[in-house]
């Protein structure tokens, strides 16, 4: 296998190479991390008005993503696969204690209090999910039969909807996708994908003939939110206005008009994109991206040379989940997909996401660095 | 499975793989792209469209605040509506030095420090480069001594501005409610983007119950300004929509004359169109003035009025609790007829006292010596209590809790208002539960005869009159003829199930001994026929508020004023055509008959009148 040989060049021959390996860390991978962080605490010293306390809580934050990503990293994989089943049902659980305790409170409730600290179950289960679907369609051959589909479907719902009566449609549809990733990649039929797409196409009349009015109203305002200026539109209008004044070379860094003046909301969380644009224009933007191409790439590579079912499942799911995660922030704040709150992932001021986005990337570095044995020809 | 089948069967999984991989890899490559043509339109094509909104210019989304709906009374007089005030206005963002600016305007216009802690708090909610007000309602003199000084406070202004304003102060103030600012709480639970521009939100009354309606939905105007956030020029904008105007039921002069009838005494009339449940009087004594509420009450006035003993701040009408007194007798004596445990006939000598078998107790008449020999329309017209602690021992408090619960008592009567008290209508179960107690035959006496637990609003005491009236077809009382949300509501309780069936020849009966109240030359009431070409039905009540020791006796004259019984009267007219219910409750008024009746039958008399001269009137 050629390909293997020419990663093996990628490791530099210096010490902290060496130290790098022992720790079973992938080091295209982690330069990649490493990278969009530094890019992460640039913006957030912009976009949080210069504030050296907002980088210093995020710095802790992803110091500690970063430990519990070598730690995973080192885990052996067979051990994921192990206690896929368990983790998954854990994860349920907590799930289901949310919604109960939920009860007891107003609202929506996402968090478990644990005394020490505050846990969110939904972040769990974006790894968990893929995880328990990998596992179990591993036990059987590919591409999966109708059973199998049936019983991963039913694997996939479970969570989502559990999340989305929190309510957090949002997250419910990355889990699901995350769930739905391992299908596609486990080799579910393209005349499948073709039938369930139209299905889903053709359910939408009917459903919309069914809610109450005001439920359609919601429906057409997170459609198109520039119907809604003062509420949710307000963020589009002002985010576009953020985007396109920043032209090709953007005004520069701290030159950021709209953030400054308080126009620009939630301008170091979901729409920190806006910020980077206007700062660093389409130039920016587009490097960015690449950016991104890059790190998805290697964990498609790493996928690639995955040496069993599950980790190749694994790996590929969490790979086209952080694209997806990308694209969703992206595609709201640019105006082409409707509001959700997802952050733009490693960049966006917050602990819960960037811990569990490198806990996946710990997984992926424990996949491609514990082979069984070495390739030869 | 053979091995070579395995192998081969994994070589064709991992090409499967491979492949989709690929699949993935354009899958993102093609989003990605759709990424970047939607960035160049926005930062190539697009840019100089934003730029110039960016750059010398910011678009800002400028809310719309729509105009409060104005109250009216049954005849379209005004109860609440707008006038134009002005207010000292601040946009922080444009004073240099904020803290002095505030010392030499609390110097210049004797400000004092409660306010501008106020404006500090309103101030820190708000969104940058808004104009926050320091002082409503200004009066001439402190616009004129503004004036001169202006040039020397940049990013202080006068602004015109809506307030609320309530002609008729005191005398709606527990119905209409009031406006005040924005509170913290009430900022969480509003919604943000309607309430963007709003510094008013209904507090209690009308003004509350009907906010979504009366506030109007907001609109905005997308503005470009300049970086110190002066409006340039408005590039879009979608007018607001003004607040629906209320009409209600009531009607205001009818209203005052029940207000003032009331005299000195505390208390409260309600009054019922009872064809409709439309509400005529809601008259609770003493009332406040909710003007200083809107601009924001000093904080000693506030206090004067939370420590008066008069309680001017308590709604009466809907949250006061009394006894009924026997102004339950007639429901009572209904329930002895319909349950069959009397009839009209049914004769009871009273000798001043009722005694439950071997128990030595005398449970008391009002009247020394007693009624003698009475039937069921006799003791009614006379308020005979041991006639009615006789039948309340052979009806049994079960068949009276059922009964008086068809009536709406111990239940909130549904009316369009914020805050409604449901009242306590005791049951063996309610006593188990709440004190843990079983429930002694004694207490189903006084039960009988408005006493003990029981406890009424006269809301809900004018809704039973009306209900009792309207022979068992159930009256549901509201305040507003036109909104969407009192018709859904009128509309779900007039669900037939509800209606009380009742033998016609018992409720004429009670009916009758009822005009006796007011007819008869023994009547209780007599004080008030005088004049009619009609008959009122009613009934007198009188409320313990101190509890007699067996043996002593009961002095108005010994006892200290707030300790006095409390005067009740329910009635309606015409009584063979009912068209208004009237309950009026006269705190420490003593005596139902002379107190609380003559304020129901100004009520009665003035609308009777009005109605016959508008039927006179085509």
């Amino acid at each position: 296998m050629k390909t293997e040989t020419r990663s093996e060049q990628f490791h530099p021959p210096s010490v902290i190479g060496n130290i790098l390996r022992k720790l079973h860390i992938d080091i295209p991978l982690f330069i990649g991390l490493f990278l969009i962080s530094l890019l992460s605490f640039v913006i957030l010293y912009s976009a949080g008005g210069q504030d050296m306390d907002v980088l210093m809580r995020q710095g802790a934050r992803v110091g500690l993503a970063f430990l519990l990503m070598t730690a995973l990293a080192h885990v052996n994989p067979y051990q994921f696969k192990r206690y896929s089943a368990v983790l998954f049902s854990f994860g349920i659980l907590l799930l289901v204690a949310v919604l109960i305790l939920g009860q007891f409170g107003k609202g929506a409730q996402r968090w478990l209090d644990l005394g020490v600290f505050r846990f969110q179950p939904s972040e769990m289960i974006k790894i968990t999910t893929p995880m328990m679907i990998a596992w179990y369609l591993a036990e059987h051959s590919l591409p999966p039969k109708t059973k199998q589909l049936l019983i991963a479907g039913i694997l996939i719902i479970i969570p989502t909807l559990l999340i989305a009566k929190q309510p957090d449609l949002g997250t419910a549809l990355l889990v699901a996708s995350s769930g739905a990733a391992v299908l596609f990649f486990a080799g579910l039929s393209w005349w499948f994908i073709l039938a369930i797409a139209t299905t889903l196409a053709g359910l939408t009349p009917i459903l919309w003939h069914f809610m109450r009015p005001y439920q359609r109203d919601r429906v057409l305002t997170f459609l198109n939110p520039e119907a809604d200026p003062l509420g949710r539109g307000y963020h589009i209008i002002q985010s576009k206005i953020a985007i396109g004044s920043g032209g090709i070379y953007g005004k520069g860094w701290l030159g950021s008009t709209q953030s400054e003046l308080d126009f620009l909301p939630e301008s170091s969380t979901d729409f920190i994109f806006a910020v980077f644009a206007e700062e660093f224009g389409l130039f920016g933007c587009v490097s960015l991206l690449v950016l991104y191409l890059l790190i998805i790439s290697r964990c498609l590579y790493i996928a690639s040379q995955a040496q069993d079912t599950y980790s190749r499942l694994l790996a590929s799911s969490l790979a086209f989940t952080f694209f997806v995660y990308v694209f969703v922030n992206i595609g709201m704040v640019i105006g082409v997909l409707p509001v959700v709150g997802v952050p733009l992932p490693l960049i966006s001021y917050g602990g819960t996401s960037i811990v569990t986005l490198l806990a996946g990337f710990g997984i992926l570095m424990s996949i491609h660095t514990h082979k069984k044995f070495l390739p030869h020809s | 499975m053979s091995r070579i089948y395995t192998i081969k069967n994994k070589l064709v999984e991992s090409r499967l793989f491979l492949n989709r991989i690929i699949a993935a890899f354009v899958v993102i490559l093609l989003l990605t792209s759709g990424l970047v043509v939607r960035l160049v339109y926005l930062q190539i094509v697009g840019h100089e469209h934003y730029a110039t909104l960016a750059k010398d210019n910011s678009i800002k989304i400028e809310p719309l605040v729509p105009t409060r709906g104005i109250i009216y009374d049954r005849h379209g007089r005004v109860l609440a509506d707008n006038t134009q005030s002005f207010s000292l206005e601040l946009i922080p963002e444009q004073i240099s030095d904020l803290n002095d600016t505030l010392l030499r305007l609390q110097k210049l216009l004797n400000i004092s420090d409660e306010k501008i802690d106020q404006y500090q708090k309103q101030r820190k909610r708000q969104k940058r480069f808004v104009s926050t007000p320091l002082l409503i309602s200004m009066t001439d003199e402190e616009i004129a001594k503004f004036a001169v000084v202006r040039p020397y406070f940049p990013g202080v202004d006068i602004q015109a501005r809506l307030v609320r304003h309530y002609p008729y102060a005191e005398l709606t103030s527990h119905v209409i409610g009031y406006v005040g600012r924005i509170n913290e709480t009430e900022m969480k639970s509003l919604p943000l983007a309607e309430y963007r521009g709003s510094t008013y939100v209904g507090k209690i009354g009308i003004e509350s119950t009907y906010e979504t309606e009366l506030h109007g939905k907001t609109g905005y105007a997308e503005i470009e300004t300049n970086v110190q956030a002066r409006a340039i020029n408005t590039v879009n904008s979608v007018p607001p929509v003004p607040g629906e105007n209320l009409y209600l039921t009531l009607d205001i002069d009818l209203q005052k004359t029940a207000y003032d009838a009331l005299g000195d005494y505390n208390g409260a009339v309600v009054a019922i169109d009872i064809k409709t449940g439309g509400v005529l009087v809601f008259a609770s004594r003493p009332g406040f003035d909710p003007n200083p509420f809107v601009i924001g009450i000093a904080n000693d006035a506030y206090q004067a009025l939370q420590s008066s003993e008069d309680q001017p701040l308590y709604n009466r009408a809907l949250r006061g609790l009394y006894p009924p007194g026997s102004t339950i007798k007639p429901f009572v004596g209904l329930a002895g007829l319909e349950y069959n445990a009397i009839n009209t006939e049914h004769k009871l000598f009273c000798p001043g006292y009722y005694q439950l078998p071997n128990v030595s107790h005398h449970y008391r008449d009002w009247k020394k010596g007693g009624h003698g020999s009475v039937n069921m329309s006799e003791a009614i017209t006379q308020s005979c209590d041991v006639y009615f602690y006789s039948l309340a021992s052979m009806l049994g408090i079960d068949r009276m809790h059922s009964f008086l619960k068809h009536f709406g008592f111990g239940e909130k009567t549904g009316i369009d208002l914020v805050g409604e008290k449901q009242g306590l209508l005791p049951s063996r179960e309610w006593k188990r539960s709440r004190r843990n107690q079983s429930w002694y035959p004694g207490e189903t006496l006084i039960t009988g005869i408005g006493q003990g637990y029981l406890q009424v609003t006269p809301m809900q005491l004018a809704k039973a009159t009306a209900t009792l009236a309207n022979k068992g077809k159930v009256v549901s009382p509201f305040l507003v003829k036109n909104s969407a949300t009192s018709n859904s509501t009128a509309a779900g309780e007039e669900t037939p199930s509800d209606d009380i069936t009742l033998k016609p020849e018992n409720i004429n009966s009670i009916i009758s001994a009822m005009v006796n109240v007011v007819h008869d030359p023994h009547g209780t009431a007599k004080g008030i026929n005088k004049g009619l070409n009609y008959q009122i039905a009613g009934k007198t009540g009188t409320a313990q508020v101190f509890n007699i020791k067996q043996d002593a006796k009961y002095n108005e004259n010994d006892i200290d004023f707030k300790l006095r019984d409390h005067a009740l009267f329910i009635s309606f007219a015409p009584a063979d055509d009912p068209k208004i219910a009237v309950a009026v409750i006269a705190e420490n008024g003593g005596h139902g008959g002379s107190v609380a009746a003559p304020i129901a039958g100004e009520v009665i008399k003035q609308y009777l009148k009005e109605s016959n001269n508008e039927n006179g009137n085509p």
